[in-house]
């Protein structure tokens, strides 16, 4: 099965991230014909209609969500979350890196439909590379007349900033983005008020990822019943995969949705390496519980990793062979959370704390058999209890490590007791 | 004792008051600008920030990278300046800068090494790369790999750090901020012995132009044909 390439349709022709090949390949069309003869409302309802549905980890309706927006004379905001920081997870960088600027054209697509004068690429501080890319080619479009205050002389006015983050995870969670390009700390807000309806600045803000927004210009050039000749019935479309970890070819794989993930493991990404065997493998970036070799069939959709009880999540696959000690993946796991927990909310800064210890002595030989009882108990109190998905995106994964490889844990104790 | 009454049934006047009354009699207002000399350049560098948000306390994240780049790190002096071209105290950049990974409030080493201990950089092993860097440097690699630690020179800063979304080139490091993968014990003495030297770092290793891991598309997908657009 080969890749099926809309958004990286042209991604290593060379030069493609500067205006000039960008536009020899058809690029910026679509944002002339949407500024000159479209309504925001027929964009909008061509995206609602595509089935795009949010490519940053929810898997939320786009079209959908942009109709939240009220209508009116207030000041709305667009922002695109190109804060990339699940672990696994490294497509928005190939799409920024090698096509910049069918995102800008994306964003201000969508700014259009939704009426914001304002758009934010929202990009972690460590793509520093990429967003000076981003930079270089944002200044591109608007000497092009595609930004600023008279687009293609329509007089409608769109600006872009590319704005840097500074290296906090949680800044990926939308609301926390917002405090952070509002210059605050990193910290999530209560919702509601969804960013939809209060978001930047107190303005009704659509907040979309990178990959998201670079299918825009496709779905409204090609219309929304072309798009839904791609995917299943509920996840249409494409997606870009990332897989990596123990495979022979790491790397972005566009792929239809609803092929097997056995396809994109083995087939595009070359299998396990030296001929070992899948033992865990995460099918939607470090915050989705992890599956085994006997999920290896299941089709690449939303709903298919929902039914088996994980999550699609950013599309990143990361896979592990036998050679992995699973309590030693499930603190590391863990250690990553607690790192990144921005200590709002008790349930998350105590319990990623809480199950790094336990874990830690699990696996240095110290553990209790009450232990693996406790990180399970903990890990079912963060679930659900806190403002954001933080803690509930280490306590996912842990817990399934913990059900699904009880039998590990309980060696790696029982080898203490022998011991002793 | 003072009386306590709801703060939204005082006049303005009393609000401030209150808040005034709250402050530590130890803590900085906003810095005048005639009283802290900022360099022409940082000056410029933050004001163009304030001058493309809506709202200026939006720059304040560039405004600390600013500082970082012109300062090697977030000293006390550089927070000051920003602060009092921004127009808001000191506290609130240090608390930013002590929040966000990327802003260092202790001086540090001049070139950065980022190395990534995440999942993915793990599994194809990361913490002997970390090792290999950190003895090449000369620094604690327990140290470097928890809160960060430069080489006594001054010239290299090591730091373990959180996935840096790059788990195609693992094992990988950004090196100046640039990303350099796969890379293994070998090339990290050479890339601490090019940096030492000012030579070009891991030339062959660098990410920029790497292409994409499944080639050239092999067939055209006929739904594909009608596309239009690039």
């Amino acid at each position: 099965m080969p890749e099926t390439r809309l958004l990286f349709r042209h991604i290593d022709e060379p030069g493609l991230s500067s205006i000039d090949v960008y536009r020899k390949l058809g690029g910026y069309r679509t944002l002339d014909k949407a500024f000159k003869e479209l309504e925001p409302e027929e964009v909008l309802a061509e995206l609602e209609n595509s089935g795009l549905r949010g490519r940053g980890g929810a898997g939320f309706s786009m079209g959908k969500k942009g109709s939240f927006l009220p209508r009116g004379e207030m000041e709305k905001y667009l922002c695109c979350n190109a804060d990339e920081s699940e672990p696994g997870a490294f497509k928005d960088r190939e799409l920024m890196t090698k096509n910049p600027h069918q995102l800008i054209e994306g964003c201000a697509i969508a700014a259009l439909a939704v009426d914001a004068t304002y758009a934010f690429i929202f990009i972690r501080g460590e793509y520093w590379e990429v967003a000076d890319i981003l930079d270089r080619a944002v200044a591109e479009a608007y000497e092009a007349g595609y930004l600023g205050r008279n687009i293609l002389g329509t007089g409608k006015r769109v600006e872009l900033v590319v704005h840097r983050g500074a290296g906090a995870y949680i800044c990926g969670e939308e609301t926390a983005l917002l405090d952070a390009l509002e210059g605050k700390r990193g910290n999530p807000r209560l919702k509601p008020p969804f960013p939809a309806i209060q978001g930047l600045y107190g303005g009704p803000t659509l907040i979309n990822n990178v990959e998201t927004l670079s299918n825009v210009p496709h779905i409204v050039r090609n219309g929304a019943d072309w798009y839904r000749r791609f995917g299943t019935e509920e996840s249409t479309g494409t997606k870009v995969v990332s897989v990596s970890g123990h495979v022979e070819r790491p790397g972005n794989y566009e792929i239809e949705l609803g092929i097997s993930s056995r396809e994109i493991i083995y087939g595009l990404a070359g299998g396990p390496l030296e001929g070992r065997r899948v033992k865990a493998w995460f099918p939607g970036g470090s915050s989705a519980p992890v599956l085994t070799e006997d999920d290896l069939d299941l089709p690449y959709t939303f709903e298919a990793l929902a039914k088996a009880g994980s999550m699609l999540g950013s599309g990143s696959i990361i896979v592990a062979d036998e050679t992995v000690s699973i309590p030693e993946l499930a603190l590391r796991t863990a250690r990553f959370y607690h790192h990144e927990s921005c200590g709002k909310c008790t349930p998350c800064r105590e319990g990623t704390n809480w199950t790094v210890k336990m874990l830690e002595r699990v696996v240095n030989g110290m553990g209790t058999p009450m232990d693996l009882d406790i990180i399970s108990s903990v890990q079912e109190n963060i679930i659900g209890h806190c403002l954001c998905v933080l803690g509930d995106s280490m306590a996912m994964p842990v817990g399934s490590m913990v059900q699904k490889f009880r039998g590990e844990f309980e060696a790696a104790l029982e080898g203490v007791r022998v011991a002793a | 004792m003072t009386e306590l009454r709801p703060t939204d049934e005082m006049t303005a006047a009393e609000r401030e008051a209150l808040i005034a009354s709250m402050r530590p009699e130890d803590a900085e207002g906003v810095p005048e600008l005639h009283e802290v000399e900022v360099p022409d350049e940082l000056r410029e560098q933050i004001e163009a920030a304030m001058s493309r948000y809506p709202q200026l306390r939006s720059a304040a994240i560039p405004a600390l990278w600013a500082l970082q780049r012109y300062h090697g790190w977030c000293s006390p002096e550089g927070i000051r300046q920003a602060a009092a071209v921004m127009g808001v105290t000191p506290a609130y950049l240090e608390a930013l800068a002590t929040f966000y990974d990327l802003f260092r409030t202790t001086p540090a080493g001049r070139h950065q090494v980022l190395v990534c201990h995440n999942i993915s950089c793990w599994l194809r092993g990361a913490d002997d790369l970390t090792r290999a860097f950190c003895e090449a440097a000369g620094v604690g690699a327990h140290e470097a790999d928890h809160d960060g630690a430069s080489s006594e020179d001054g010239e290299i800063f090591i730091k373990g750090f959180e996935c840096l979304g790059a788990c195609d080139i693992a094992p990988m490091a950004s090196i100046d901020q640039r990303y350099y993968g796969p890379l293994d014990g070998d090339d990290a003495v050479a890339a601490i012995k090019q940096l030492r030297t000012g030579a070009e770092v891991l030339p062959g290793k660098a990410l920029a132009g790497r292409p994409t891991a499944g080639g050239p598309e092999p067939e055209a997908d006929p739904r594909e044909a009608e596309m239009e657009g690039a």
